[in-house]
């Protein structure tokens, strides 16, 4: 397959930035998105120039590293996958490709396709985890019972990997997928009763800080999640910031 | 010969005597001690979170651009633990013998037993930490079995184990930053170790974003940097994993042992062509129900391999089940090393069913059939259709395997459920590693190593789900005990300046270092050479090895890793974000220890475990074990050149457990 990339270039958050065109030859369908990009950076570094810097590291969609925007959706055409899992074979011999990186203030480029996602590490450390040394002297496991129902939702909504598409599909930059779904694991399993309230509202508290806009339900955060968070985790979280504000008021 | 520091007594009593025993630092003392952690997966995370609670003050790095990104969040299948939920005779005696069977008797009985102990605690915390593991319907943890035991002991949280663990320690961690007793240093790598008057006293860190190198001071520093499987450039590991941390800890006084312990997993998605730069691991599940096989006939395999003939076309007499053939015991369900080793010499005898000859076939057609002929009666459907009962099988192994089915399915573009997958075996773990003692300390006083990065839990073959039990244990349970008892000697020294001319001096040569790999005005990219590497590394260290092999991958290696300081060209600047310099300094660190692990596989004149060399096999072909000459750990210590390392052993003794060859007929 032969194409035209057009590829966001940033040297750093000040820079203006703009797009550079690469034509590239010689892909194979079999190629992952990444391995295409490996080899454009391959030619540019034969020929003296610099490299696409992008991010990326288990290639195998777990580690929510790898975060291009391409064709205008957040890890491209597929569903359900992130770029790393994201095939050649999803294009077409002759196709423009527009490859960007994550859009949003509270991501600064750091360069070209990189960008700055500490946000997201600063709205758990807010908040998202139980209060429990690691002693390993706490009750037996066993002690605690979980309905598998229950269980089951709690880990659909663990499975987020911060990779941050929902932040750079959403016309307002909001972060309320991913701060839900962290809430929302926490809301549905016994151990995370005793601070359900406070976390939420710290969270939450932290998510404005950052910078991330507002949910106004377009649900295109859904849509573009790589591991298919859904919607009711915003809608667990509103209901649970609602309650933890009014009676945090009283 | 070196000291293991075991303590003394019976097996069972040891680390309960040993932790009655340590001293202790005072929570004021505490206070006044740091402690660096390099690495962020399981190990580190755990180990940086349970030391800031403690009191230390915690300075946590990690090359990603979060902690949680660690190479530990890609683990698929469960943690291993000794709670005996099923009833089905599994105890901590039980998941010790196990593990150092399943090692093929290559590691210390102490440390295993330890971690066969501790294993039931980190089911505990975990679920306090509100990982959701798999429940039953009672609300109960469910639990699984995995491959080379009898028992049920695998706790679980779909094919997403690793990730829910690391988000728990990830948890226990950000906690801990958030209350300022752990400072994270996200998108910086480890440099150099720094050692003062013999004992190891902080790091020089690159911040990967401005590319500037700083100085950090500590009483005790602990590498938690994971494995070393991209030395073979392919493998399951991400793309950042590497052996740079470790690889300058050896070269600053600690010892790298048995270096030529690599686990290559059995069920790996072939490679598709030369632009492939990572595989894809597909879980060892799917052997409990799928059936390997290659055509019996060359000529039907070569058919294969032109497009001219589908796997369906081969009638079930022309069909060779390979390990059910060789193995009527096991069959399918051999260990990874067996089933790897079975399926190379089937491709190398010619019997390989893709276009590169390096694949076999895992085929879930007889699966398919016999879930849809119990789903049928399980309806009460009579008189069923052929087509009818594939049917119902397909929809049965769907919720199964469904989402590992998919994945196959997105990457190597075919449909497992029309037509069998096609696999081969693939780097996946190293068993070796920096070489630590009883309290997982290196050969330098206060530098510890933890999780795979140290060599002493799996011996010469890990088992499934291991690896996440050993990792957690050596963060949660071990380390907190152990580097206490070190720093207690250590009150008094108040804090350890960053600005002696030992810190100086690494620090300059780190620099040097950048300077002549920017400055190098080569030709080829980083990757040309690491492919190279890599393909070396395959051949002659990989799932089976010779003297003659060893010694000519030794010459290559060397004039490879000349070619590449000649003529390696890296792009850009030094005090920028640079990921080609990070990544050639990762590489010239391979290019070095990929030396040592052939010399290691050279000096091991026995096969165990996923070391084997074919001058050592049994008349059958199977690994053969030298106890006589062989029963000890090979910790290498450096020299000054990565080939002239010299060898100090360390004797493993048996005092428990009685050694036997392993049989799986």
């Amino acid at each position: 397959m032969n194409l035209t990339l057009k590829v966001w270039r940033q040297n750093g958050p000040d820079d203006k930035g703009h797009m550079e065109t690469h034509p590239i030859e010689g892909v194979s369908p079999d190629m992952s998105f990444l391995e295409m990009i490996d080899m454009l950076n391959d030619q540019i570094i034969r020929a003296g120039g610099d490299p696409i810097a992008f991010d990326h590291d288990c290639r195998e969609g777990i580690c929510g590293m790898c975060s291009m925007f391409i064709n205008g959706e957040a890890h491209g055409p597929g569903r359900g996958v992130t770029t790393c899992q994201l095939h050649m074979r999803s294009f077409k011999d002759g196709d423009t490709i527009a490859i960007e990186p994550w859009r949003a203030s509270a991501f600064p480029v750091i360069k070209d396709l990189t960008v700055d996602r500490s946000a997201f590490d600063r709205i758990i450390q807010a908040g998202g985890y139980v209060s429990v040394n690691t002693s390993g002297n706490t009750i037996d496991a066993n002690a605690i019972l979980v309905p598998k129902v229950q269980a089951d939702e709690a880990f659909s909504s663990a499975t987020c990997i911060g990779c941050g598409a929902c932040v750079a599909s959403c016309k307002n930059a909001s972060a309320m997928l991913f701060v839900s779904a962290k809430v929302s694991q926490f809301a549905l399993l016994p151990q995370g009763q005793p601070e359900r309230e406070s976390r939420v509202l710290r969270m939450v508290e932290q998510m404005d800080k950052e910078g991330f806009g507002n949910c106004t339900n377009t649900g295109a955060c859904e849509v573009e999640c790589p591991k298919g968070i859904d919607l009711s985790n915003i809608a667990r979280m509103n209901r649970d910031f609602l309650k933890s504000s009014a009676k945090s008021e009283n | 010969m070196l000291d293991s520091k075991t303590p003394e007594g019976p097996l069972a009593d040891k680390w309960t005597k040993y932790k009655d025993h340590i001293q202790l630092v005072n929570p004021a003392n505490k206070r006044s001690i740091d402690v660096i952690i390099v690495g962020t997966g399981l190990a580190g995370s755990s180990a940086a979170a349970s030391l800031a609670e403690m009191g230390y003050n915690v300075k946590a790095f990690c090359f990603q651009d979060s902690p949680r990104r660690a190479h530990s969040i890609a683990a698929q299948g469960g943690i291993n633990a000794a709670k005996n939920y099923q009833n089905d005779g599994d105890s901590v005696h039980r998941l010790f013998y196990d593990t150092i069977k399943g090692g093929d008797y290559r590691s210390r009985e102490a440390n295993v037993h330890r971690l066969a102990e501790v294993s039931t605690n980190i089911i505990d915390q975990c679920v306090a930490q509100g990982v959701p593991f798999a429940r039953e319907y009672g609300g109960l943890l469910d639990n699984r079995s995995f491959g080379g035991v009898q028992v049920s002991r695998t706790f679980y949280a779909k094919g997403q184990t690793g990730q829910q663990l690391l988000l728990g320690a990830y948890s226990a961690l950000s906690r801990q930053i958030s209350k300022g007793k752990v400072t994270m240093y996200t998108r910086h790598e480890m440099m150099d170790v720094v050692v003062v008057d013999g004992k190891c006293r902080g790091i020089i860190a690159k911040n990967l974003v401005s590319g500037e190198l700083e100085r950090h001071s500590a009483h005790a520093v602990v590498l938690a940097t994971g494995g070393y499987g991209n030395v073979f450039y392919l493998s399951t590991n991400a793309m950042g994993s590497n052996v740079s941390a470790a690889w300058k800890a050896h070269k600053k006084g600690a010892h790298m042992a048995n270096p030529c312990f690599t686990q290559i997993h059995p069920t790996c998605i072939p490679v598709s062509g030369e632009h492939q730069s990572k595989l894809t691991l597909m879980s060892e599940s799917l052997r409990n129900d799928g059936r390997i096989w290659v055509p019996a006939k060359k000529e039907d395999a070569e058919a294969i391999r032109k497009g001219a003939k589908k796997a369906s076309d081969i009638s079930e007499a022309d069909r060779d089940y390979y390990l059910e053939r060789r193995y009527p015991a096991f069959g399918n369900l051999v260990p990874r090393d067996v089933a790897s080793r079975a399926a190379k010499e089937r491709c190398d005898a010619g019997f390989g069913v893709n276009e590169t000859g390096e694949a076999v076939f895992l085929d879930y057609a007889s699966a398919i059939e016999r879930y849809g002929n119990t789903e049928a009666n399980i309806r009460g459907l009579k008189s069923q259709s052929q087509a009818e009962i594939t049917a119902l099988g397909k929809e049965m192994v769907k919720a199964k395997y469904g989402n590992l089915f998919d994945m196959y399915k997105q990457i190597a573009a075919d449909d497992p459920y029309e037509m069998p997958m096609k696999i081969y075996p693939a780097v996946h773990y190293t068993m070796g590693g920096l070489w630590v003692d009883y309290n997982l300390m290196t050969a330098v006083p206060g530098l510890y190593a933890a999780g795979e990065a140290n060599f002493s839990d799996h011996g010469a073959n890990r088992l499934g789900a291991s690896a996440l039990m050993q990792g957690l244990a050596d963060g949660y349970f071990v380390l907190p005990y152990t580097i206490g008892d070190y720093l207690s000697k250590d009150i008094r020294t108040g804090k350890i300046s960053p600005d002696s001319p030992e810190f100086k001096t690494a620090e300059a040569e780190v620099q040097s270092r950048m300077d002549r790999l920017i400055n190098n005005n080569g030709t080829k990219p980083v990757d040309y050479f690491h492919r190279r590497l890599g393909r070396i590394m395959w051949d002659e260290c990989g799932m089976s090895r010779n003297e003659e092999g060893l010694k000519r991958a030794i010459q290559a290696i060397r004039s490879l890793r000349e070619e590449f300081w000649k003529d390696v060209r890296v792009p850009g600047a030094i005090n920028s974000f640079n990921p080609e310099l990070d990544k050639a300094g990762r590489v010239a660190d391979f290019l070095e220890q990929a030396e040592l692990m052939c010399l290691d596989a050279l000096e091991r004149r026995e096969s165990c475990g996923g070391h084997f060399r074919e001058e050592y096999q049994t008349a059958e072909g199977e690994a053969l074990r030298d106890d006589d000459h062989f029963a000890f750990v090979s910790a290498w210590e450096f020299t000054g050149d990565p080939g002239e390392a010299k060898l100090i052993k360390e004797d493993l003794v048996f005092e428990n457990i009685e050694l036997k060859q392993r049989s799986y007929k």
